[in-house]
């Protein structure tokens, strides 16, 4: 296994488990079961143990290190500076030697399976990958500036094709020259590679780029903060060299170019960093500042926003395999109670997969009628002058 | 234990029990270098009550508990010596009260240092506690439990000393109210009442679960500094130590003395932290400090350290993340120290003792002190590094913590926090019929020794 000599150098001094402003627990895991063996420090030493033959993988082992959603908090506040890059590589690693040797939640094999034979993560057919755009006036992608990428969630999730749709219409309103891939696109992959399997990974990847350079893509507008992710990151070392955006990125550029109405009603919004944008990436500013162009908005911040944000729990392939749950102290439940006591009536989102987890969690906490969950493309189509 | 899983499950939900062997080999150790000793069962308990249930279930059926906050304490208190129950104690963190014009904090036990600090900046900006350099997700509790010290324990004294009251479940099931809380709404002081709050402070969990405690709070400047005076000569420490504190402007006086970086070597440094409404008063604060030393300063036997501003703001920073980084300096992630509770007079002795056992023992070291009250006491720490993955250098490191320990106590200080062995060490020393007090007064409280059995026990 990859990256063992860090796991021993864990002090479980706890910085991991904590923002860096220290108000509640950050790490989504931790946060939702409580037990020490949940915190990032605590996976640490078990992987050692296990490596070392002190503990079994048993079932147990096994949900504690899938239950890591990849959110990438710890990595950001660990103190020791010489390890802590390596931490959530080291989880994804051991997570890779669950998954060789077979031994995962069935929840996790099964999302793996899917991707497998289907190309994503819900087991539907490749050529229902572009029903979401069947009314959206979206073209094939053939020789335009942008291909635009609605990954797993954009093109098969009921909400998540609402998203892709809302912006898919504001890039076309921004004048942004792009096209689909349709069903010719599979999963980015960056699920199976946070849940550990490199391999399908590879394979799904190769898939994409592979059809990416056939159609000489060079620019891509990713929806999904995970997809943006995996085609910034991870696909240059398999040979896909892209300019990569995320759509907040493009529509900050050109939000001045749009025609607003001054004139609704004000409303108070409240923002939700992505980890994958944020923590992985560092993009904090192009929602803020799409936002902040909006006339009528105040911004509220929760106190655990850009680097501190406490993640929605969707990500390391959770959204899919529910390993976290849905209890009271669940990620998503913890975090749109924040949202609520900031007092906004709008949490946006910029991420298919924090909308599809933060709307369940409105649900959960009984709080719909008292804050709503909107993807930041709907905030700003619903400004615009010619909304209906 | 299978009986009692299931009343544990029916207390608090099946959720927070485990005797599964991922908890029981976590809870099993802490980070320190105590051998591991695993417990039959993690509960983490959400109120008093269903403390109180949990400690009846385990009363009735003579199993062991061990309250735990965060399990920093890094000698072994919290590990399970004659196995039985490990009560996690950090869902119950609740910021309960905090009183601004009386200045206190009711907190849960559960309540660590970093969520009561961030509570204050946010709600209470003016107010702020003394936090110790744990992490800061250590608990509150733990650290007043423990005798502990901190950032304003030069202006309040222990934090022991800062508690104002406790809610405490009592070994046989009930919970008692300790401080002006026992008859009164408020939760201001010990006193005038018969103080019985030293019935569980320094015991190491072995007389009761501690389950709110309040704790004094103090005025948080928006200006503060640091000074750091340095000398080469530990004996004139003490003197200048007096004469810093003497001045009775500072919150907090800490030494530090390391071999890394170079530049460090050999020197003693006194940090002076203070803070100050106006830039005015802190000038005047930084002036009075500086002429309570000036002798020195003349005769060239000291002076203050011109610190760039990075290293300025890390002196400021409260709890100091850059204390973690000590537990990789032999890439192994460990470390522990004595911290020993001496007269500050004998400062020379101890430094001294530090640079003879790590010269001997081959260890990595890093010594300093912190001031306790003005100057009425010190904490001095010897840490010593050691790498979790090699177990030899892991006995290393006990060794010199062991031979620490017993040189303190020859030198007439105290271990602090002390490891069940280190336990066995005071004992020794200790006055027979104050050992014999402690053992009825356990006996009374809790007379089927089930808390934290292992502790504080003649061996």
């Amino acid at each position: 296994m990859k990256h063992t000599e860090i796991l021993h150098r864990c002090f479980r001094c706890g910085y991991c488990k904590l923002p860096g402003n220290y108000i509640d627990f950050n790490c989504p895991a931790y946060a939702a079961f409580r037990f020490e063996s949940y915190s990032p420090g605590g996976r640490m030493w078990l992987l050692r143990a296990w490596l070392d033959d002190k503990l079994e993988p048993s079932r147990r082992f096994q949900e504690i290190l899938f239950s890591c959603t990849a959110c990438r908090n710890c990595v950001e506040q660990c103190a020791l500076t010489r390890i802590k890059d390596e931490l959530l590589l080291a989880f994804i690693a051991g997570k890779g030697e669950l998954v060789g040797e077979g031994k995962v939640p069935p929840p996790v094999r099964d999302c793996l399976t899917r991707l497998q034979q289907y190309g994503n993560p819900y087991g539907l057919a490749r050529k229902k990958r572009s029903n979401w755009a069947v009314d959206a006036e979206v073209e094939e992608f053939s020789d335009q500036e942008f291909l635009f990428f609605p990954g797993d969630v954009g093109a098969f999730d009921s909400r998540g094709q609402e998203i892709s749709r809302s912006v898919a219409a504001l890039l076309t309103r921004l004048g942004i020259s792009f096209g689909i891939l349709g069903d010719r696109e599979v999963s980015d992959g960056n699920e199976a590679n946070a849940m550990g399997e490199s391999e399908l990974f590879r394979l799904l990847a190769e898939e994409n780029i592979e059809n990416f350079n056939r159609r000489n893509v060079k620019k891509i507008v990713a929806l999904s903060p995970h997809g943006f992710n995996a085609l910034k990151n991870e696909y240059p070392a398999l040979g896909g060299t892209y300019q990569v955006f995320h759509y907040t990125q493009i529509v900050a550029a050109r939000v001045g170019d749009l025609a607003l109405n001054d004139n609704l009603s004000k409303i108070r919004v409240t923002y939700h960093d992505p980890c994958y944008l944020g923590r992985h990436n560092w993009e904090y500013g192009a929602a803020r500042k799409v936002l902040a162009a909006l006339p009528g908005l105040e911004m509220r911040e929760m106190d655990r926003s850009m680097q501190d944000a406490l993640c929605c729990g969707g990500g390391g392939g959770n959204l899919f395999t529910d390993v976290l749950g849905n209890g009271p102290e669940s990620p998503a439940r913890n975090r749109v109670a924040e949202a609520l006591d900031t007092g906004a009536e709008i949490l946006a989102v910029s991420c298919p997969t924090c909308a599809v987890m933060l709307e369940d969690a409105v649900k959960s906490n009984n709080m719909e009628g008292r804050i709503q969950v909107k993807e930041i493309s709907e905030i700003v189509n619903e400004r615009l002058n010619d909304h209906p | 234990m299978d009986n009692i899983y299931e009343v544990l499950s029916e207390i608090v939900g099946p959720e927070f029990v485990s005797d599964s062997p991922e908890e029981k080999y976590i809870y099993s150790m802490d980070p320190g270098t105590m051998p591991a000793c695993e417990p039959d069962i993690v509960v983490m308990p959400g109120s008093t009550e269903e403390v109180q249930k949990i400690v009846q279930t385990a009363n009735a059926h003579r199993v062991p508990v061990v309250p735990m906050g965060a399990g920093l304490v890094l000698s072994g208190l919290t590990r399970a010596l004659k196995g039985g129950i490990v009560l996690d104690m950090k869902r119950m963190n609740r910021i309960l009260e905090i009183n601004k014009l009386s200045r206190y904090a009711l907190v849960e036990a559960g309540t660590s240092q970093g969520m009561l600090q961030a509570h204050l900046k946010k709600h209470f900006p003016d107010l702020k506690h003394s936090a110790p350099d744990a992490p800061p997700a250590a608990t509150v509790a733990g650290n007043v439990c423990i005798h502990g010290s901190g950032h304003m324990s030069h202006a309040g004294g222990f934090h022991s000393d800062m508690l104002n009251g406790l809610e405490v479940v009592l070994p046989t099931g009930e919970v008692v109210r300790i401080g002006s809380c026992a008859t009164s709404a408020y939760w201001f002081a010990r006193a005038p009442l018969p103080d019985l709050s030293g019935l569980f402070l320094g015991w190491a969990g072995t007389t009761g679960v501690i389950t709110k405690l309040a704790i004094k709070l103090y005025p948080n400047y928006p200006y503060n500094d640091v000074g750091v005076f340095v000398c080469e000569d530990a004996s004139i420490v003490p003197d200048i130590l007096y004469q810093i504190t003497g001045t009775q402007v500072a919150e907090d006086v800490t030494t530090w003395m390391t071999p890394k970086p170079d530049w460090a070597a050999g020197f003693m440094h006194c940090n002076v932290n203070y803070g100050a409404k106006t830039k005015q008063e802190l000038i005047w604060k930084r002036n009075l400090i500086r002429s309570a030393v000036e002798s020195y300063i003349d005769d060239k036997t000291g002076g203050f350290l011109p610190l760039p501003s990075m290293m300025k703001q890390r002196f400021l920073e409260v709890p100091a993340r850059q204390l973690s980084l000590f537990a990789d300096v032999r890439k192994g992630g460990g470390f522990e120290y004595v911290g020993a509770i001496m007269p500050v007079e004998i400062f020379p002795e101890a430094y001294d003792l530090g640079l003879d056992i790590a010269d001997k023992l081959a260890v990595s070291y890093s010594m300093g002190c912190r001031i306790i009250g003005v100057n009425h006491s010190m904490m001095f720490f010897y840490a010593y590094a050691f790498n979790r993955a090699d177990p030899a250098d892991i006995a290393r490191a006990q060794g010199a913590l062991e031979e620490t320990n017993k040189r303190v106590l020859d030198m007439g200080g105290v271990p602090w926090k002390a490891e069940a062995p280190a336990q066995q060490e005071i004992i020794r020393k200790m006055d027979p019929n104050t050992f014999d007090m402690m053992h009825r007064v356990r006996s009374i409280l809790d007379p089927n020794g089930i808390m934290n059995p292992g502790n504080w026990e003649d061996n």
